[in-house]
């Protein structure tokens, strides 16, 4: 990068910012719009305010959420499989098991293929990638019929999803392997929304029933009530909830809580944090920050996991890239894969930037986070329907 | 990211414009590009195939226009029939005869809807009424609470109690008429569509309240399964229109096409940022923008309302009228753009740049911005006021100074000299004209009138992979940026560039 890049873009942005000015002023002069409340120009708040705490009192009846809130409990019993939950989103490509008993393969085969696929978020470049390799395997007259051409499908399915970045297998386990000096630390990273406090929750019983002492991180000081919700999984699945003030500093919040966990003797700490668009700077900058700092003794980050939302289009993959490249994620947990949403793009994120999911999240229930297996995960989308 | 829709049209479009026509064979492979656009922009499939209808008969019925070439004329059909499919019939906000009017929010979990919540109940403060929220998301640990916290922060009461979500609605609509509220918002519990138990139970809730408003809320993020989701909940709630949340990123929100295109709802509001004001009404020419990727000069312009110092771009804007714009100044501007967020981000949102800007706008980093700020912190105020006056050995001093090299500091100062050449044949005088042409060359989207279209769109059609829709001067600059980002641009691309590319906005219309 020379100067002289630098200096033209900066000087494009600049002139233009001024330009903006400009035309605002134009356009102010001219009507305004009336039904579009255009607030002021206005000092810059601060990137995130910290919530205004201790507000005076409100008129109308509000309750403590202990008592109203009855956390969601499903008793911990078997583990879900993938076939089970996605029997209840009437399945997945409905279009392609059609295709199952169809005799001739043509075009018109291939393009419901494509079709399929593309309605599942696989996005344009994989899906023509997948259907470019089975029309090849038909070509080469490998393929006769329709369950061939699912047999096929299935095939290169697989082979991205289970294919290493060299040619080897992926390793979907969750690394706590530290010394006895260190805490492991998995930090949970994403957009708004996503599901990681849940997913935390959730693996937080897990890691409990699997013999971990466990202390939870609440860097999510943002989110109103965001450690409230975390604390009542806490007490649900029996783990510490180390937090800090509302609109205090994340990093300060994971560095105590792996503090905590080194004193008490726990081997592990979920750290929460909170939603974030890959588009800020100013937050991303903050979230490699508090990945620094709890990589800090006796903190040592075995694992950052990607939290995406499975009814997430085509920006999971830009967001993928972001995260990994800013906080170097080790894995995806796809949640909310029960609804009618496939989180087809999870396939286009491991071809083009070998990141596994590791976990898939299912429901509601504390139970229900598995481990991701990526040949159940595409038997369910090629079974049959269940209903 | 993902190629725009112009860039894609850019490649095929050299033989369109031989052509000067657009033959069948032309079109098919147009409509293909514009697919895979909005394929890519996540809009569902069965809503793109009803879109390419859309256009092709558009462009079929169309008597060809001189005045555009054909690639043009494949993009104003596009933005036509995409602002005509997200916009149609609005919605506008009418109050119930016998207060409170009540409004529902629904949709999937983590969508957004009690930050939606908090952020209409603002909204609705700000049109001078009394809104009330209820908390009837019983489901999700510490909902309630958050949006308690939010209550408080907007300054709007929060209703709730521990017994189930259909009888905490009804009580809280009992409880904004004893208290005279003129707006309830109700929030609920997210779930998924093919829930049946949580679809009846919101369905109870709807019954109690009875609302004025339903409205959807979804995330801007949603790919394919928009449709499905928009679908059942219209088919439960019967929906009045869609609020789409997270706007602030970078998804291109094609759902906002697929459920208008399912549902036929509107699109009324646009959740664009964590903070509580960020919710604004949604406009649906900067969305057919969005999805095509051509640049959001509005919201850009908007976010540098929001954080830019009025005061200081005031009297940088000032000295740029009468042509005496500083170092200083430029320093100032630059504190101002970098408090608006990454170079690379805001030229996301500029009209007419090309892949290969964005890319190296996204390789500076701040360290970067840094190194020119020493440069010119390292003169004397003397200096910054007239650069002129910098000879050898006051360069050699302010290379010492900021650790940069001479070559460095005559970098930037040519640079600068551009800058302000630039600045005065834009600004200084006949600016009025100038303006006026420059404003159109901003803002002048999809209208009906193809000149201004034509300004706007031009650079961005074939030969034109140079920023244009700028003025040439500027156009000039980034063509100095693609060429060194890239080391030697491709072939012959600066003349096609110079012929293409330089479409000057029309003054004084």
């Amino acid at each position: 990068m020379t100067l002289a890049v630098v200096l033209a873009v900066i000087g494009i942005v600049v002139v233009l910012s001024l330009l903006g000015a400009l035309v605002v002023r134009a356009r102010r002069g001219a009507a305004s719009p009336p039904s579009v409340a255009t607030p002021e120009p206005t000092e810059r708040p601060p990137e995130r305010p910290p919530p205004a705490s201790g507000a005076a009192g409100l008129a109308g009846s509000v309750i403590a959420p202990s008592e109203s809130v009855s956390a969601p409990t499903e008793p911990a019993g078997e583990t879900p499989t993938y076939r089970e939950r996605l029997g209840r989103s009437r399945g997945m490509f409905a279009a392609l098991r059609n295709l199952g008993s169809r005799g001739a393969l043509d075009e018109e085969t291939l393009g419901e293929l494509e079709d399929a696929l593309l309605r599942s978020d696989v996005g344009v470049a994989t899906t023509d990638m997948l259907v470019g390799a089975v029309r090849q395997r038909a070509s080469d007259g490998a393929i006769s019929d329709g369950d061939g051409l699912l047999g096929a499908l299935r095939a290169e399915l697989l082979q991205v999803l289970d294919q290493g970045p060299d040619a080897g297998p992926i390793d979907r386990s969750l690394s706590s392997a530290v010394d006895a000096e260190h805490v492991a630390v998995w930090l949970f990273v994403g957009v708004n929304g996503v599901g990681k406090t849940t997913t935390i929750g959730k693996l937080a019983a897990r890691e409990i029933e699997g013999g971990h002492k466990v202390v939870l991180a609440a860097g999510d000081t943002f989110r109103a009530a965001a450690a409230d919700q975390l604390g009542l999984w806490g007490q649900q699945s029996g783990a510490e909830v180390i937090r800090g003030a509302e609109g205090g500093d994340p990093s300060a919040v994971v560095f105590d809580a792996i503090a905590r966990a080194k004193a008490k003797g726990a081997s592990l700490v979920l750290a929460d944090t909170a939603g974030r668009l890959h588009t800020k700077v100013n937050l991303i900058e903050e979230l490699k920050k508090i990945r620094r700092v709890a990589d800090r003794d006796p903190g040592d980050v075995t694992e950052v996991l990607l939290v995406l939302d499975a009814t997430t289009g085509q920006n999971a993959l830009v967001q993928a890239r972001q995260f990994s490249e800013a906080v170097h994620a080790t894995g995806v947990v796809l949640t909310k894969l029960d609804g009618t949403a496939r989180g087809g793009v999870v396939i286009a994120i491991q071809r083009e930037l070998g990141l596994p999911v590791k976990l898939v999240g299912l429901g509601e229930g504390i139970s229900d986070l598995v481990v991701f297996d990526p040949a159940e995960f595409v038997d369910a989308l090629l079974a049959p329907d269940r209903d | 990211m993902f190629d725009a829709l112009s860039d894609r049209l850019d490649r095929i479009s050299t033989r369109l414009r031989s052509r000067g026509r657009l033959s069948d064979a032309d079109l098919d492979e147009a409509l293909g590009e514009i697919r895979t656009a909005l394929l890519e922009a996540d809009v569902e499939l069965g809503v793109v195939r009803g879109f390419l209808d859309g256009v092709r008969t558009r462009l079929a019925g169309a008597s060809l226009s001189k005045a555009l070439s054909p690639g043009q004329q494949v993009i104003k059909a596009v933005h036509e029939e995409l602002i005509e499919t997200l916009g149609g019939e609005g919605l506008k906000i009418t109050y119930a005869s016998k207060p409170p009017t009540v409004i529902l929010l629904a949709g999937l979990q983590g969508a957004g809807k009690t930050t939606t919540a908090a952020k209409l109940a603002k909204w609705f403060k700000q049109q001078g009424r009394n809104p009330m929220l209820v908390a009837a998301d019983l489901q999700r640990p510490a909902a309630v609470e958050q949006l308690r916290v939010l209550g408080e922060q907007v300054g709007v009461p929060v209703f709730s109690e521990a017994s189930d979500p259909v009888s905490v609605a009804a009580a809280g609509l009992a409880e904004a008429e004893r208290l005279g509220r003129d707006v309830l918002i109700v929030d609920t519990a997210g779930r998924l569509s093919i829930d049946e138990a949580l679809m009846d139970e919101v369905r109870r809730i709807s019954g109690a309240v009875e609302p004025e408003y339903t409205f959807l809320v979804i995330d801007a993020m949603t790919g394919q399964d928009a449709v499905a989701t928009a679908a059942a909940f219209h088919a439960s709630l019967g929906l009045d229109g869609v609020i789409m949340t997270k706007l602030d990123g970078d998804a291109r929100g094609g759902a906002a096409l697929s459920v208008k295109g399912v549902v036929g709802k509107p699109i009324v509001f646009a959740s664009t940022g964590e903070k509580i004001d960020d919710l604004e009404v949604f406009h649906p020419d900067r969305m057919a923008d969005r999805i095509l990727g051509m640049g959001d000069i509005l919201s850009l312009i908007e976010q540098a309302e929001k954080t830019m110092d009025a005061a200081v771009v005031a009297k940088s804007a000032g000295r740029l009228l009468d042509g005496s714009f500083t170092l200083d100044d430029f320093l100032e501007q630059l504190g101002q753009v970098r408090k608006m967020g990454s170079m690379g981000g805001l030229l996301r949102l500029m009209p007419g740049m090309t892949k290969e800007m964005r890319q190296a706008a996204d390789q500076i980093d701040d360290r970067e911005i840094d190194r020119v700020e020493a440069i010119v912190k390292s003169m004397t105020t003397a200096e910054r006021t007239d650069p002129t006056m910098i000879d050898g050995s006051r360069r050699r001093r302010i290379a010492d100074g900021s650790g940069r090299s001479i070559q460095d500091v005559n970098q930037l100062l040519k640079q600068f000299r551009e800058m302000q050449k630039m600045m005065k044949s834009m600004g200084g005088g006949g600016m009025p004209k100038g303006r006026g042409g420059m404003a159109k060359a901003l803002m002048g989207r999809g209208g009906p009138d193809l000149g201004q279209l034509e300004a706007a769109l031009g650079g961005q059609m074939p030969g034109g992979a140079g920023a244009s829709g700028l003025p040439p001067e500027l156009a000039a600059m980034s063509r100095g940026v693609s060429g060194d980002a890239l080391g030697s641009p491709k072939g012959g691309s600066k003349n096609k560039k110079k012929k293409g590319g330089r479409v000057t906005p029309r003054k004084g219309r």
